[in-house]
């Protein structure tokens, strides 16, 4: 998957979870600060991305990824 | 034949697949006994989520434990799934930002009354709501982090598990005579999202696998959730108002 496609599967599962418009996901932006999704709502991005990327994301790294980029960047790592 | 075999416990708390509840329903599935799920407003949609990776789907029920209209709909939401319950697992804690992480001194009562409402009260609020599905007795069992001490950045949070220990003990004694068991797990730090709520929670994490005679995993939930399914088990008939430590012998330790 290219980056531009896990940013797009992303932003429709930011959209389905948290109400998030898709057209102001990118790379760029974080997760809370700009996209206002809080850390309940990550707790159910995470896992709803697990599904669809059929990876791992331990809780430890949770915190890590604090930008759309930085999701994208694990994503890629462990798939 | 499995330990929980034709058994039906009602399980709060199951938030994702790292939430010690979590591992008790699907402990409870594995043994060949059925759960039920609760959840409430917006967790409900992580809590969907991590019933998708049980053994076996799991019915949801809506329950904030500090709503009084959600528990008085408990009994029929329950009966509309099943006859009778043999169990209650309650795995529920909170408190706000304010009552954790060092402000210990500072903390107003409103927010000191959220953390005992959520995280103590609401162990009575939720045995009472299940009392009418288990008229032959049944066994209740809540998650305490030891409360005879006090602990770096827990806080009003400590102070809830003391209100939770002693109102496991008086819920013993008045529903005893209803031949229903009522008991604690005190367990080590497992990391879950209510733990990663409380700032600085890793600054014990690690003390505790020094000094444990065991050994201790914070990223492994299944020995709480083991010695849950245990309670809730028809292996101790009598054994209530007790809290059994989980926490690879930790609290017996000087140093
Ligand atoms: N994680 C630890 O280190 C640890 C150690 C000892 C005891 N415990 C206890 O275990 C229990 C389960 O916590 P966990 O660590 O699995 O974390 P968790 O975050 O997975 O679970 C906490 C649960 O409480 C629920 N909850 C909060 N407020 C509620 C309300 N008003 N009504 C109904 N449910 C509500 C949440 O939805 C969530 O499912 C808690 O009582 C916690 O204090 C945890």
């Amino acid at each position: 998957m290219t980056d531009e496609q896990i940013v797009s599967e992303l932003a429709v599962i930011l959209n389905e979870v948290a109400g998030v418009d898709q057209s102001k996901v990118s790379a760029d932006k974080s997760f809370l600060d700009d996209l206002e999704v809080d850390s309940l709502s990550m707790v159910e991005v995470v896992m709803a991305a697990e599904d669809k990327f059929g990876v791992k994301i331990p809780d430890e790294e949770v915190k890590n990824l604090r930008t759309v980029g930085d999701a994208v960047a694990f994503i890629k790592k462990s798939a | 034949m499995g330990l929980m075999q034709g058994k039906t416990i009602l399980v709060t708390g199951v938030l994702t697949d790292h939430s010690i509840a979590f591992s008790v329903a699907k402990l409870i599935q594995d043994e060949g006994g059925t759960a039920i799920l609760t959840s409430f407003g917006r967790a409900m949609g992580a809590t969907q989520r991590a019933n998708s990776r049980l053994p076996k789907l799991a019915e949801i029920i809506e329950l904030d434990v500090t709503d009084n209209d959600n528990l008085t709909a408990l009994p029929d939401a329950l009966k509309k799934i099943t006859k009778k319950l043999d169990g209650v697992v309650h795995a529920i804690g909170f408190a706000p930002q304010s009552a954790l992480g060092g402000n210990f001194l500072n903390t107003e009562w409103p927010d000191v009354a959220t953390a005992l409402h959520v995280s103590a009260y609401s162990f009575k609020s939720l045995s009472m709501a299940c009392l009418d599905l288990m008229p032959e007795g049944g066994s209740i069992v809540g998650l305490d982090f030891d409360a005879t001490v006090s602990w770096p950045q827990y806080d009003w949070m400590g102070v809830a598990k003391s209100a939770l220990e002693s109102t496991s003990r008086y819920l013993a004694r008045h529903l005893g005579p209803k031949n229903i068991r009522v008991n604690l797990i005190a367990a080590g730090p497992v990391n879950t999202v209510a733990a990663k709520h409380i700032p600085g929670f890793e600054k014990f994490e690690d003390a505790w696998a020094a000094r444990a005679p065991l050994g201790w995993k914070v990223a492994d939930p299944i020995p709480s959730a083991k010695a849950v399914v245990a309670l809730l088990s028809d292996w101790f008939p009598s054994t209530t108002g007790e809290i059994i430590h989980v926490d690879g012998g930790y609290h017996s330790m000087g140093a």
